[in-house]
């Protein structure tokens, strides 16, 4: 690689300087999802079952309703952090990466939007 | 063929037999490598089945009973409960072996034993959770 020669400048190898964010992400979404996936883990284990009617009534109030748009929006936040590592690791081939981290940022997006959705219309009783 | 020319089929060559790092088979299978691998392998599982169940359960609940009961249906069935054990598990493990990251990424926790006890501590607690949230699960 371009470690810091003219010729590896000239052809952008070497340190990109972003990828320190996506590193501090990972952690940070991490200590996110932490705090939200536990809430709703007890959330769920105190109630008595989690059948449709209790689950809706559950979800409709403000509160779990935040934590779980928070828990989705952190989570796939969280994956994608991670999987694009994943495919910097084990794809090397420049376009087939591309692609994968095209795909990978689709389907989060996707996700998220889907889990966002559903969310906010049971809370908001539709 | 230009110097610069004979210069970048020299550089393409030397990208295809450049000496690659000794994988799994070489090394000796201990505690960290094994926590390091699960971490990356939950982590996957989690992103990749984890998620989908989490979109399909708020998506039954929120298209209605007869979507709902269809996801009850197949996650109370017994391939349903091992997937979702397995995901119980996966969660622990991968936040056990998340908080201990934390830990190595503020330059602690490298000396040998200790390494290799907080690493083998990280499946024990996993799996101790995973037993704790089962119990509560089907004592209700």
């Amino acid at each position: 690689m371009g470690n810091g020669t003219s010729i590896g400048r000239v052809r952008g190898l070497g340190s990109a300087h972003s990828g320190a964010s996506n590193w501090l992400q990972e952690r940070l979404t991490g200590i996110a999802s932490l705090v939200v996936s536990l809430y709703l883990l007890f959330s769920l284990l105190m109630m008595p079952s989690i059948n449709y009617l209790t689950v809706r009534a559950w979800l409709v109030h403000p509160l779990p309703a935040t934590a779980m748009v928070l828990f989705v929006i952190v989570n796939f936040w969280h994956a994608r952090s991670g999987l694009l590592v994943v495919i910097e690791d084990y794809v090397h081939e420049a376009g087939s990466a591309f692609a994968a981290r095209a795909a990978l940022n689709f389907v989060a997006f996707g996700g998220a939007a889907f889990g966002i959705l559903t969310t906010v219309r049971l809370a908001l009783g539709a | 063929m230009g110097i610069f020319a004979k210069m970048a089929s020299a550089n393409k060559v030397g990208a295809r037999n450049r000496p690659l790092s000794p994988h799994l088979q070489i090394w000796r299978w201990g505690p960290a490598m094994l926590v390091s691998i699960l971490h990356r392998v939950t982590g996957g599982g989690l992103s990749v089945v984890g998620l989908a169940v989490l979109l399909w359960w708020l998506g039954a609940l929120a298209s209605g009973p007869a979507a709902y009961a269809t996801f009850s249906a197949v996650m109370g069935a017994w391939y349903g409960k091992v997937v979702l054990v397995g995901l119980t598990w996966a969660f622990f493990q991968h936040l056990c072996t998340g908080l201990r990251h934390f830990v190595l990424d503020m330059g602690a926790g490298y000396e040998l034993e200790s390494n290799a006890r907080w690493s083998v501590l990280t499946i024990v607690i996993s799996v101790v959770l995973t037993a704790g949230v089962w119990a509560c699960i089907l004592a209700r």
